[in-house]
């Protein structure tokens, strides 16, 4: 069997005491979602819970904001931003990949920039325009600025550079039209491309203050981060345990996707990392 | 009628001149064999016949249409990749039934799930499926139909794209080195296969290949292509026999012809070793020219009074045969043999040797390459020589 040699140990143990280090922050998150108010606010520090209130805190945190409301929400902007997204980026990645035309280096340069502009640049502008067209508070304030995702577009691209010429060539001959390449060939293929994307764009969509703080001021469009800071603001002030417990509700969705995807989601990572 | 014709197709890529017009006829079921070093762009010669990508000038006509502007997808010709580019994600099956699919069902017909439901499209399916089925049996894959490629062995894959190509019928059918990825014993047998396939189905084919032995035993007509330009199309005995361009007769024969440079007199005749050779075609006068001759039309014999002496520096034996390496006193120059075992057992190491050079078998080439015709018209022999 595995011997535990002296290397072996001292290897575990750095990597245990790493994923301590990051897991702390949510371990404790757990644990004080189950802790009284009188509790969290004593002086000692205790990852138990002395008295288990977790029950008395989910019901706070789903009575008092509307709990569905926010996920829907967040899970309607997110797959809206991710869909929209693919359907951009995917085409517009093949064409600079494997079709010859003049401006192709132009774009590419023109990517290049845009991955180095984040949003809070724009973020002025943006809501300048959203509110002349009196879009504000809708999903369509939401999901619009990230509609076109240059990271998306440079992921797809080293992908598609490593399908072979010749696939889509005999696709040619067979009859496909362009769109009929992308559509049956090229998207089948690229399915851990897109997985690997998929993870970057929903984690990132669905744990986004920034934007939503700036476009919505409307409960009914809030995304979950809004939502909880919503909680915090007005309904509990600060009521921690049951603060904790919504934090809880929210990133579980992502937590679980995750894990139940899991082995999906390295395989997409790591195939693109080594193609790219 | 040819059914395909090529003119004058020329291509650079980047201000290098890949093809410098190349011109090329392809009667009614003809299988053209298209051979060349590495680079010299037999790939991109196929691809422009078949349309995906775009010839700088000439003309390509198919079936009595010119062809150069029509989508790749309208000039029904049909090609198989050295690589088979099947779709990793389909199955054998659905590989095969693409191209017909493509063409027999309406867009609307073809698509996810509403498709299904339009009225008329079941029978077309059906009629798919059969015709797959009919294609995978008469390759003998209809076992593997429901296998994607990523499960199937190399030869498996070829026939599948052997299978997806041959299916719709094409007017011209294209190969770009389909053997290159099978193993020596499946190459020979795939081989028969392909030409007894092309003789069923009767359909010109243009197959790429830098395997010579290849070429010589499949094609009607073997077109060898150097630097970008189409230096002969012949018939394979013709072109073995009697090749048009040094770089031909180089490029075919295993081993490689023996080239050996002498010079042409004023009168317009050329003497090497016990042969004198007069030249036709051209105007005599002093220059060098340069002698070919096959090795297996070259004779050593373990004798020191021949006209032309050579000494043996290494034998390979290759079963039926042996390659004698030797070299030639008087010019320094290597030469190359074939000879039968038996003879060569007499042919050892450091031997001195007579070498004789079959008369009617000497090729003559200007230094430029282009063939001298030539015809000999005294051979010393020996015994003269040696008396005299
Ligand atoms: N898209 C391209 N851009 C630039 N150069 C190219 C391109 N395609 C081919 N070439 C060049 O054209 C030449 C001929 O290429 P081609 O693929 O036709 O050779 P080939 O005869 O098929 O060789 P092989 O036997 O190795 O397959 C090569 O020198 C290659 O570098
Ligand atoms: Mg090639």
């Amino acid at each position: 069997m595995t011997r535990l040699s002296l290397g072996r140990v001292l290897r575990l143990s750095l990597l245990s005491l790493g994923a301590l280090i990051f897991l702390a922050p949510y371990l404790f998150m757990i644990s004080t979602a189950g802790k009284a108010q009188s509790e969290i606010f004593s002086s000692s520090l205790a990852l138990i819970p002395e008295q288990w209130s977790y029950v008395e805190n989910f019901t706070k945190a789903l009575s008092r904001v509307s709990m569905p409301t926010l996920l829907w929400n967040g899970v309607v902007v997110c797959a809206l931003i991710f869909i929209v997204q693919v359907v951009v980026a995917i085409p517009c990645a093949y064409a600079m990949a494997k079709l010859k035309f003049r401006a192709a280096r132009l774009m590419m340069v023109l990517v290049m920039l845009g991955l180095l502009v984040p949003i809070h640049a724009t973020a002025l502008p943006l809501y300048v325009a959203f509110d002349r067209l009196s879009v504000l508070n809708s999903y369509m304030a939401l999901v619009a600025p990230f509609s076109i995702s240059v990271f998306a577009i440079f992921l797809f691209l080293q992908f598609f550079r490593a399908l072979p010429d010749d696939l889509i060539h005999a696709a040619r001959l067979d009859g496909m039209s362009e769109t009929g390449i992308v559509a049956r060939v090229v998207v089948p293929n690229a399915w851990p491309a897109i997985t690997a994307f998929a993870i970057f764009s929903v984690v990132a969509h669905w744990n986004d203050l920034f934007w939503p703080l700036v476009v919505v001021t409307n409960q009914e469009y809030a995304t979950p981060p809004l939502g909880l800071l919503y909680f915090r603001a007005a309904e509990a002030g600060d009521d921690y345990g049951a603060l904790m417990a919504a934090t809880l509700i929210i990133t579980l969705p992502l937590v679980a996707a995750f894990l139940i995807a899991q082995k999906r989601f390295v395989e997409g990572i790591t195939m693109t990392g080594l193609k790219g | 009628m040819s059914v395909l014709s090529l003119r004058t197709i020329t291509k650079s890529f980047a201000g290098n001149a890949i093809l410098k017009g190349v011109s090329l006829e392809a009667d009614e079921g003809e299988f053209i064999a298209l051979v060349g070093p590495s680079g010299c762009g037999k790939s991109t010669l196929l691809r422009i016949v078949a349309g995906l990508d775009n010839a700088d000038g000439g003309d390509i006509v198919i079936g009595g249409r010119e062809v150069s502007s029509v989508a790749a997808a309208d000039r029904n010709v049909a090609m198989v990749f050295q690589s088979y580019a099947l779709y990793p994600h389909l199955t054998a099956g659905q590989n095969i039934a693409v191209p017909l699919a493509m063409r027999r069902l309406t867009a609307a017909q073809r698509f996810p799930f509403i498709g299904n439901l339009l009225p008329g499209q079941r029978q077309i399916r059906a009629d798919i499926q059969r015709q797959v089925r009919e294609m995978a049996t008469s390759l003998r894959i209809d076992h593997l139909l429901d296998r994607k490629p990523g499960q199937m062995s190399g030869g498996q894959r070829q026939r599948v794209a052997l299978a997806r190509a041959m299916v719709r019928h094409p007017s011209v059918f294209l190969m770009d080195e389909p053997l290159s990825n099978l193993d020596a014993n499946l190459r020979v047998h795939a081989r028969g296969e392909i030409v007894e396939l092309h003789r069923r189905a009767s359909v010109p084919t243009l197959y790429v290949t830098h395997d010579q032995s290849e070429a010589l035993s499949m094609a009607d007509r073997v077109a060898v292509m150097i630097g970008g330009t189409l230096l002969q199309l012949a018939p394979p005995q013709e072109i073995y026999d009697d090749p048009a361009h040094i770089e031909v007769a180089r490029f075919l024969g295993q081993p490689r012809i023996n080239v050996l440079e002498t010079r042409m007199d004023a009168s317009g005749s050329v003497r090497f070793g016990a042969l004198t050779l007069a030249a036709q075609n051209t105007p005599p006068s002093e220059t060098p020219v340069l002698i070919g001759v096959r090795p297996e039309f070259v004779r050593l014999s373990p004798r020191t009074d021949g006209i032309l002496k050579a000494r043996v520096e290494r034998t390979e034996f290759l079963g039926s045969e042996v390659i004698v390496h030797a070299r030639l006193d008087a010019i320094g120059e290597a030469i190359v043999a074939k000879v039968a075992p038996v003879e060569a057992a007499t042919l050892s190491e450091g031997l001195p040797v007579s070498v004789e050079i079959e008369p009617d078998r000497v090729m003559l080439f200007a230094t430029t390459g282009e063939r001298l015709r030539a015809q000999t018209i005294a051979v010393a022999s020996m015994l003269e020589k040696a008396h005299g």
